[in-house]
């Protein structure tokens, strides 16, 4: 919402300076968006009259002027301009002075040899206008010396708010004033327009097929009127605010929208034929509106229509058939009111934004639309001559039953502001409430521009916003509870935030990728439901709620690797959706590791040869993750292959059981690479954290009791030798199994194919540590041990001792 | 006599002369050793007689010690030179680099950083962490918080929707964490005292606007809480999340559909050479917007907002993230472009707390 000082009081009687009514303005919840004050910006440029003007000895293009500037000793300006000539007058600016249109402060300069003391200035130079062909041409009486901008109206400095939707009221001038003078700025003038006294009845009559829709519509004929531009007062408030000047008629209707926040139409009573009907639109029906476009309706969109079809778009824009034009002679005048709603989405529908639509759309005062008609007659009126006929009004001005029964100690209740009442009624006043009633409860009638007052806490923010937030004092909010605050973070929030920790730890770097990623790679990865399509998607790369984080890191480690930067190591831990409700959104960790990006270093080493990354690496970091988790390893499954989007052979599926697989990590599928445009080598994993068991619960917080054993723990060696699709984890678990009690650890530490292997074999080592308890074991006790353990891994495994 | 004093010179001489163990070995074999020159000379005490042994005995004995005594010093040069040689020859270039250390590659999010800040700061003040899901009904999003339907107010959220299901019930994109105010009045009763931070989206993207985004939203139901306690909860936090001793904070009236009064709030700052300083300055930046609850969303939670009341507020997780650590643009938070991460990511172990400070 923009508007000019002098145009604001007009409605306040005020004496503040322009930065105590944009300061005020601000305070009380009208937010200055911006003040654009040509005066100050333009006070140097001063009208100035050409003494003369002779050609430049040295160049053909320059004249050398001198000028009078209404003070001093003419000044000598060498001028490029080719309007410039002797006896004109023109706007002068002096050296030190900022040029917008050319963004320089000016010097003193010497051109080809002869001293310039300032400039003769065009409008583009000025940033007022795009006329750069010459220097501005001012009329002869212009008076030498003016500060330009005065001279040329130009110092009427342009505020603009930007505007709550709550408040329709300040969509006008007028409200905007109103509520200046309750904060104490001023007194508000003009409140109440005279009605206009017409002669007979109103030639066109008006039928509101839904009252709904268009409660009430005002009508007036004004006769043998005189349209043409409209003057310039108004025509220069109206460009000042942005608004183009058409004529008379049409401005008349923009000045009183912003004026009075009154939306008009007007029709040229000759075009319209036979009488007008406002109806929902017909399907198929068309109209050619004021902008010159042609719009398609249907029946949700309410039009204006006549015996030749529709003539405007109800309470947004008016046709071009019916419009008012230079050739205008008698005119009928519309103020009707109009279903916000209704507004708002035939708006959106059209995508037609104008300063109806946004008034209407958020509630215009329903008791000024007779007043406004009044006001705009008089106006045509007085600026165009014509005779006004009576009113026609349809339908009627809805009843506002609205009354808020108020305590006044409901103030300092929500605001903790002890407003005294007195002031509080007498802000409420100000704003055109009526408080009824006397003592601690009273009675309020919001004024009916206010649609957006509906109860107490809207009054208590009346009286709070206008007696000032700050005058809140900050007030301690007392604890809860006197005592040492209790931890507040939830298992997976808790979790959430040690996984990055963990991750970030093993050199990971986080990164935070759209939740959205495309159809295809949701569907790369087990995704693309339908019913996690956005239907408006921003773009179609970003369409589909992400089912997996891996998509979006393995995208973004090729984005890194195409910069240069190819040994990535990424992680995110954010959520992933398998459905639309709450309980298919769950929180995921994931990594991807690229090149040769592994946890041990980065890159090629002096001390070992460039290594690229395995799905080992994948399996190490969700290892880790599940450890720093505090996740007990005991139930946890590793099985072979994984998801889809994983190698098959190289990749390995997280479970405690297979009913509850809570992750996979592995060698990143090469169909996958291939689709997504991916270069490898990349491995990944991902777990789900809300699939994690939660820890046991516990009665204390005691550890388990420590026990040491006296004796040595001594190791032995093993190579069997096995078929090559043996899992050394089942020879593990079976050497772990041939005597519990004993053996406490058992690695592997070798495995071997090739030369003196059997080609389908392969030897695997390990290394089995067994912890004595009772005594330390003789050999023939340590021999019977081993060959258990033999026995258990050959029957198990089909293994053979290496001999 | 003369032989004993000869046989001392002499094998005192070879000790000394010895190059390295072995030879010094040998010496001792020599002299030492079952047939050695000494270990003779002591084999023929036992066919002395007692005064013959009283005075060779010792003499014998005496040169047996001396020799063994200069084996055994030689023995330790002898080492001592060995190792000097062994070290000697035992060099590594030490200016060669090690791989750098995981804990010193990785990095934590600025986001995620500053989420632990800020619940660290909240959680002192008692608030508790609430959070809900990033798909939500229409109704949690927008009626419940006093949306009506066709309000302008819901074309200033840009909403990303999804596909209508089988009763024609389109679900949205959180357009902001408020939804989870509505989660969390229906399921617990007042006092309630939570920060929610979290992913929201608007259907928008160009220079400051990404169509993700973060917010934390903050609420307070009990049967107290107005402004004055909400503008001191608003200040201690920026005080201690920004890590200076004053602010200056201006709440502006403004207009919010789910809280009524409803303010803006800016903080004063200063822009010298770029860098916000808060606490000084004369600019102003707009950082949080709050207000009392709307009694509408109270009712609508099944609450009574003549018995119960307090105030919520919101701000963008990224936009303060950006204000104290001094990211120019919201775009890459969202790019995981490494270069952007290793610069303003966080070590990983660079915990925030209260108690060794929110940074380090």
């Amino acid at each position: 919402m923009k508007f000019t000082l002098s145009w604001l009081k007009d409605h306040l009687d005020t004496s503040a300076s322009l930065d105590e009514i944009v300061e005020t303005l601000t305070r009380i919840g009208l937010e200055v968006e911006g003040v654009e004050d040509k005066a100050k910006a333009l006070a140097p440029y001063k009208v100035a009259y050409v003494i003369s003007a002779v050609q430049h000895p040295n160049a053909d293009r320059l004249r050398v002027c001198m000028v009078d500037t209404g003070e001093g000793d003419p000044i000598q300006v060498v001028c490029g301009a080719p309007n410039a000539r002797t006896g004109m007058k023109s706007v002068f600016a002096p050296p030190g002075t900022y040029i917008p249109g050319k963004n320089i402060t000016l010097g003193v300069g010497t051109i080809r040899g002869v001293e310039s003391k300032g400039m003769l200035c065009s409008g583009s130079e000025l940033g007022i206008s795009d006329d750069h062909d010459g220097i501005i041409d001012l009329p002869e009486d212009a008076p030498v010396g003016q500060p330009y901008a005065a001279y040329a109206g130009l110092d009427d400095p342009v505020i603009e708010i930007n505007l709550t939707p709550n408040r329709p009221d300040c969509t006008s001038i007028h409200g905007i004033a109103r509520d200046l003078a309750a904060a104490g700025l001023g007194t508000l003038k003009g409140d109440a327009v005279a009605p206009v006294q017409g002669r007979g009845a109103c030639p066109v009559s008006v039928t509101i097929e839904d009252e709904k829709l268009c409660p009430a519509f005002a009508l007036r004929l004004v006769r043998g009127v005189k349209n043409g531009p409209s003057p310039e007062w108004m025509q220069r408030r109206l460009l000042a605010i942005g608004l183009r000047p058409i004529n008379a008629l049409v401005d008349i209707t923009n000045y009183v929208t912003f004026d009075r926040g009154r939306p008009l139409h007007v029709f040229d009573f000759k075009k319209v034929k036979g009488n007008l009907t406002v109806r929902r639109a017909k399907e198929g029906e068309e109209v050619l509106a004021l902008d010159t476009r042609t719009y398609k309706l249907d029946p949700s969109i309410v039009v204006i229509a006549d015996d030749n079809g529709v003539e405007s778009i109800g309470g947004i824009m008016g046709g071009e058939h019916s419009g008012s034009d230079e050739t205008t002679t008698d005119v009928l005048i519309e103020s009707a009111l109009w279903d916000p709603l209704n507004i708002a989405q035939t708006g959106r529908k059209l995508g037609i934004i104008t300063d109806a639509r946004y008034r209407f759309e958020r509630g215009v005062d329903p008791a000024f639309t007779v007043p406004g008609l009044d006001l705009a007659t008089q106006m045509v009126v007085d600026l165009c001559g014509g005779e006004p006929t009576e009113a026609v009004i349809a339908g009627k001005v809805p009843e506002d039953k609205r009354v808020i029964e108020f305590p006044w100690s409901e103030v300092p209740r929500l605001s903790g502001l002890d407003v005294p009442p007195a002031e509080a009624e007498a802000t409420l006043k100000k704003l055109g409430f009526s408080v009824q009633g006397s003592g601690e409860r009273v009675s309020v009638t919001p004024p009916s521009w206010r649609p957006d007052v509906e109860g107490k806490a809207d009054l208590v923010e009346e009286v709070v916003r206008i007696a000032g937030l700050d005058r809140i004092e900050p007030k301690p909010l007392p604890r809860l509870e006197d005592a040492v605050a209790k931890p507040i973070l939830t298992l997976i929030q808790k979790r959430t935030r040690l996984a990055r920790r963990a991750l970030a730890v093993r050199g990971l770097v986080e990164a935070v990728t759209w939740s959205f990623i495309a159809k295809d790679e949701a569907e790369l990865f087990g995704g693309g439901d339908g019913r996690l399509a956005l239907a408006n998607p921003i773009a179609s790369e970003l369409s589909d709620m992400r089912p997996s984080l891996l998509p979006g890191l393995l995208k973004a480690a090729q984005r890194n690797a195409d910069r240069g930067f190819g040994d990535v190591a990424l992680f995110e831990v954010g959520q992933t959706f398998a459905s639309d409700e709450p309980e298919g959104q769950s929180i995921k960790a994931a990594a991807v590791r690229r090149g040769m990006a592994r946890a041990e270093g980065v890159g090629r080493h002096w001390d070992g040869g460039a290594q690229s990354v395995d799905a080992f690496d994948a399996k190490a970091d969700v290892l880790a993750l599940l450890a720093a988790l505090g996740i007990p390893s005991g139930g946890l499954q590793i099985v072979a292959g994984g998801p889809a989007w994983f190698h098959p052979g190289r990749s390995g599926t997280l479970q405690f059981g297979p009913k509850n697989v809570v992750g996979a990590f592995g060698e990143v599928h090469p169909k996958v690479l291939k689709a997504l445009d991916l270069k490898g080598p990349l491995v990944a994993f991902e777990l789900n954290l809300n699939a994690l068991p939660p820890p046991k619960a516990k009665p204390t917080k005691m550890k388990p009791k420590l026990t040491l054993p006296d004796f040595q723990p001594l190791t032995r060696d093993f190579a069997f030798v096995v078929g090559r699709d043996v899992a050394a984890g089942d020879i593990v678990k079976a050497a772990q199994g041939a005597e519990r009690g004993l053996i406490v650890g058992v690695d592997v530490f070798d495995v071997y194919e090739g030369a003196g292997i059997d080609p389908d074999k392969k030897s695997v080592a390990i290394a089995v540590t067994l912890q004595p308890t009772e005594k330390t074991l003789t050999d023939v006790e340590i021999e019977a041990v081993s060959a258990k353990i033999v026995g258990e891994v050959s029957k198990k495994t089909g293994a053979v001792l290496r001999g | 006599m003369t032989d004993l004093n000869q046989l001392e010179r002499d094998l005192l001489s070879q000790v000394d002369a010895a190059g390295d163990e072995a030879a010094l070995e040998a010496v001792r074999v020599s002299a030492l050793g079952k047939k050695g020159s000494v270990s003779e000379l002591l084999k023929t005490l036992g066919a002395m007689t007692p005064e013959e042994r009283k005075e060779r005995g010792p003499l014998i004995n005496g040169l047996r010690d001396k020799v063994q005594g200069a084996i055994l010093a030689k023995k330790e040069t002898l080492a001592e030179a060995a190792l000097e040689a062994r070290l000697s020859a035992e060099r590594i270039d030490v200016t060669l680099p090690v791989p750098e250390a995981p804990e010193s590659r990785g990095r934590i999010h600025p986001i995620s950083q500053v989420i632990e800040e800020l619940t660290a700061i909240f959680a002192d003040m008692g608030f508790s962490v609430a959070e809900g899901p990033d798909i939500e009904t229409d109704y949690l999003n927008f009626t419940a918080l006093n949306f009506p339907e066709g309000h302008p107010a819901r074309e200033m959220h840009d909403t990303f929707f999804l596909a209508p299901d089988e009763k024609g019930e389109r679900k949205v994109l959180r357009t902001h964490t408020s939804p989870v105010q509505i989660r969390t009045m229906t399921s617990q009763k007042p006092p309630i005292r939570v920060i929610i931070p979290g992913r929201t989206y608007r259907h928008d993207s160009d220079q400051t606007h990404t169509p993700m985004f973060h917010q934390v939203e903050g609420l307070v139901i009990d049967r107290q809480a107005n402004i004055a306690h909400m503008k001191w909860i608003l200040e201690e936090f920026c005080k201690a999340f920004f890590e200076v001793d004053q602010v200056k904070m201006r709440f502006r009236p403004s207009f919010f559909p789910f809280t009524e009064p409803s303010a803006e709030v800016d903080i004063q700052c200063s822009r010298k050479g770029g860098e916000i300083r808060f606490g000084e300055g004369t600019d102003w930046l707009e950082i949080l917007g709050c207000g009392m609850v709307h009694p509408n969303v109270l009712r609508n939670c099944g609450l009574d907002p003549d018995e119960v009341q307090g105030f919520a507020w919101g701000m963008g997780i990224d936009r303060i993230a950006m204000l104290k650590y001094g990211m120019p643009d919201l775009r890459p938070f969202f790019e995981a472009d490494v270069r952007w991460l290793n610069h303003y990511g966080f070590r990983p172990l660079d915990i925030p707390s209260l108690v060794s400070g929110l940074t380090s």
